[in-house]
């Protein structure tokens, strides 16, 4: 799965590099119809981990989330991953990848698929969601969840940057997670299952390179948090992070 | 790694030059100059060392700026381009009037001139002036581009003893995809004086808290920054002054009491300059290659493609520094006039940051706001330079004022003070192709490549620009260039086009009309028509526009002394409106010269059949 994913991101950032070549062509006149080639069709290639990061408390974990497209500026294949390692376990491990078409001046439609791949049973899911850039400048994302066994689910996110100074940056940022049914198996409960709330200061070494320490909450709630009690664990987490943020 | 010191100011004695030899100490960044008729140019690759990090650029017969090409009026000259490099390239010859397959626009005028061809360019010199040569792709940004400097067959309007070219423009270590690369994924990239903490403290001692506040929401609600002003910045760019950064002190040598003919030439990829010399007014005698009616000033702005030529007069025994500040102050280029070589004054600081305000979202006139006198006082705020005033907060919601908080009727010059020169667009009285504001906001609102219309755009060209009000120099504007000559075609327009200037800061998307240059169809004139180009700015950015091929004659209240201009820098929230004669058959390039506007699609065909 990985593998083929990796050839394909591979394959299309060379349809990308192909497509921002500019085209060689003896000297003659031009067609009636040639253009001059600009770069306003390019293809841009960019991914991110906004977390990736060590997470200290009673119990110590390791977080990522990250995402990453290819595109151009109306039309682009988005993918995400997140997931938290904890005791050699993988859980929380939601991997996405969208077709994601931009609707307006600051959201994106994204339409897909979604795979619970971590240490838990694997769960398959349609994905509908948008994302963007709300008025005083929160970054959101909603996306609705429908599996084949008819569960519906939906994630919430949220996020915004607090500029102490040019490269010294707060960032409080919030991910919920809700389903309509139990998922024993996967541990999950019907309602609110999950939230993960998180206060990181990042100082941007370069843009692209940003450490940061913080707190995070990780709380599970209804069933979730009943089956997190039944294996001995703590539904309310408060822990020390600290991790970097980079982008390419 | 370069340190911090180096990278602005580069190095001392900078290998911009390549191989070529300095001459002169006096001159070390002065490129060759080529007479004659018959010229060789080359394109290729040339390693440089601007900063301490070694680059590999593209320059014309090794040199960055290449060759002053010296021409004279009414010449045919004969220019034999060899393309080098591991790329289709080509050279336009910027503002110069000739025919359609001699613009040297890969795509319109040609195929281009591709690795290894040679392509001969050929054509009649008709008129005279400060010109200059470039390549029309990202290639311009790394070196490829030179200025033109052609004699008048009947003699010079002014007199002078020396004459300078002083080529600016901007390097950068990164490439030119990379540099756009980064602002798709954060548009905000280069800029390094956004909004704080410290900021909202400080605006917040001064204007009170409430203020601050309502200001900062504002702004967030229309999720723009109004301290974006230039989207690439001294964060990547050093400035350089005839291939010279900083460091290395470009100088012109005078002696006390000489006129001194300075022909600048803003070359930058990206970035909108502020020139001054401390000490010594300047006379502007020419603007794009035509004479204007002198006129004095301390300080001008210059765009991407504009030229300005200024006469000075300095009579002390001392040096004085040409001071050119990037428009958002984060940088500058640096040259001295002295009377022997090794000089220098004193550089002094850079003025404080320009903010964006409503007059810039093109709303001033929101609610309440277009009475007579009301419209000017954002432009000339003195806070605007440290940042707090929140112009009008009546005027707040963007989005409302599409609809709403617009006025029903919006006059395009209510309350502007210009007298009674103000040029009267005929709107109504001819034929009018183009959205009106409304149009533009019902069609555009909510458009992928739009974040902005303006409302209520404004007639700005008596002011000095973002940045410039309020700071005690004389300021050159629009409104002071005169031609002395009537127009030459004294035909009244016959058709009016409006266009729209459209981006997307936040996806970092640039538009015409909110479509992108490859999406859209040609602007199709008649020959010899005459047509009032009309441009409406709903960016909260300046943008010089150049249309290739035929002048632009400003409307700039000067009537039939307006000024003839190819390359006219529009500001943000402006209406502004010029005259062409369709007089040159064939397929030319209307674009933003800020080089990534143009690539991300701010361009046009216009054809003339």
């Amino acid at each position: 799965m990985m593998t083929r994913t990796l050839a394909l991101w591979t394959m299309l950032a060379m349809a990308g590099l192909s497509t921002a070549a500019r085209a060689q062509a003896p000297v003659t006149q031009p067609d009636e119809h040639d253009k001059p080639h600009m770069l306003d069709q390019s293809i841009y290639f960019h991914g991110i981990f906004n977390q990736l990061e060590g997470r200290f408390g009673q119990t110590s974990s390791f977080r990522w989330s990250g995402e990453s497209w290819l595109g151009t500026d109306e039309n682009k294949v988005w993918l995400r991953t997140e997931g938290r390692v904890e005791g050699g376990q993988v859980d929380d491990g939601i991997q996405e990848l969208f077709y994601a078409r931009s609707i307006s001046t600051y959201f994106n439609a994204l339409v897909g698929a979604r795979y619970d791949l971590d240490s838990q049973p694997g769960r398959g899911w349609g994905a509908i969601g948008i994302e963007g850039l709300a008025p005083q400048f929160f970054r959101v994302g909603v996306t609705g969840y429908i599996s084949g066994e008819g569960h519906l689910g939906a994630k919430l996110e949220g996020s915004y940057d607090f500029l102490f100074t040019q490269r010294l940056i707060l960032q409080p940022q919030f991910e919920m997670n809700f389903y309509t049914k139990d998922d024993p198996m996967r541990g999950v409960g019907a309602g609110l299952s999950e939230l993960d709330v998180g206060l990181r200061l990042r100082y941007e070494i370069t843009r692209q390179f940003a450490p940061y320490i913080g707190v995070s909450y990780l709380g599970k709630f209804g069933n979730t948090a009943n089956y997190v009690l039944e294996s001995g664990g703590n539904p309310n987490e408060v822990r020390f992070v600290t991790g970097i943020r980079t982008w390419f | 790694m370069a340190t911090r010191r180096q990278f602005v100011q580069g190095l001392a004695a900078s290998a911009a030059f390549g191989g070529v030899p300095f001459g002169a100490a006096h001159a070390a960044g002065t490129p060759q100059v080529l007479t004659g008729t018959e010229f060789k140019l080359d394109l290729a690759s040339l390693p440089v060392n601007i900063t301490g990090q070694p680059r590999m650029a593209t320059a014309i017969n090794g040199s960055i700026p290449g060759p002053i090409l010296r021409w004279r009026e009414g010449d045919t000259v004969t220019l034999a381009v060899t393309n080098r490099l591991p790329f289709t390239s080509s050279i336009h010859w910027h503002g110069i009037r000739l025919p359609t397959d001699m613009d040297g626009v890969p795509g319109f005028s040609f195929k281009g001139i591709a690795t290894g061809e040679t392509f001969t360019y050929r054509f009649r010199v008709p008129q005279s002036g400060t010109y200059w040569y470039h390549a029309h792709g990202p290639e311009e940004q790394t070196g490829v581009y030179g200025s033109i400097v052609i004699d008048p067959k009947g003699g010079f309007a002014q007199r002078f003893d020396r004459d300078y070219v002083v080529v600016l423009s901007d390097w950068s270590d990164e490439t030119p995809t990379r540099i756009i690369s980064n602002l798709k994924f954060q548009s905000d990239y280069y800029n390094y004086g956004r909004r704080t903490v410290g900021t909202f403290v400080n605006d917040a001692k001064q204007d009170g808290l409430g203020p601050t506040v309502s200001d900062r929401l504002m702004w967030g609600n229309m999720r723009m920054a109004p301290t974006d002003i230039l989207d690439v910045t001294g964060a990547t760019y050093t400035y350089l002054m005839n291939g010279a950064p900083p460091a290395a002190n470009w100088t012109a040598l005078f002696k006390p009491g000489e006129r001194v003919r300075l022909r600048f030439i803003d070359a930058g990829t990206m970035s909108i300059f502020d020139i001054r010399i401390p000490g010594l007014p300047m006379t502007v005698i020419q603007t794009d290659g035509n004479d204007i009616v002198p006129v004095t000033v301390d300080e001008f702005r210059i765009g991407p493609g504009e030229t300005y030529d200024v006469i000075v007069e300095p009579r002390d025994t001392r040096a004085y520094t040409i001071f050119v500040q990037s428009q958002d102050r984060s940088g500058f280029a640096r040259g001295t006039l002295a009377p022997r070589a090794g000089m220098a004054a004193e550089i002094p600081p850079m003025d404080p940051r320009p903010l964006r305000t409503m007059a810039d979202m093109g709303m001033q006139h929101g609610a309440g706001g277009h009475g007579a006198g009301a419209a000017p006082a954002a432009g000339s705020d003195p806070h605007a330079g440290h940042g707090g005033a929140a112009p009008a907060p009546a005027a707040a919601s963007p989005h409302a004022g599409h609809g709403a908080a617009a006025p029903s009727t919006p006059d395009p010059h209510a309350g502007h003070a210009m007298g009674g020169s103000t040029p009267q667009p005929m709107t109504g009285s001819i034929p009018v192709v183009g959205m009106t504001p409304e149009q533009a906001a019902a069609r555009l609102s909510g458009n992928v490549a739009v974040d902005n219309i303006a409302m209520a755009p404004m007639n700005r060209l008596g002011e000095a620009g973002d940045g410039l009000e309020g700071n005690g120099r004389r300021v050159l504007r629009y409104t002071d260039l005169r031609r002395p000559i009537p127009a030459n075609d004294p035909r009244p327009p016959t058709k009016e086009i409006i266009v729209h200037l459209t981006g997307n800061m936040e996806r970092f998307m640039w538009s015409i009309d909110g479509v992108k240059f490859s999406q859209a169809a040609p602007i199709v004139l008649q020959r010899n028509e005459r047509v009032r180009f009309t441009i409406i700015n709903d960016t909260m950015m300046d943008h010089p526009m150049h249309l290739h091929g035929v002048w632009s004659e400003l409307e700039n209240g000067q009537g039939e002394h307006r000024p003839y201009k190819h390359t006219i820098l529009v500001k943000p929230g402006e209406r502004l409106s010029y005259l062409v004669t369709a007089d040159e058959p064939g397929r030319w390039a209307f674009h933003c010269h800020l080089l990534y506007h143009m690539e991300l699609g701010m361009m046009r065909e216009v054809r003339i059949l």
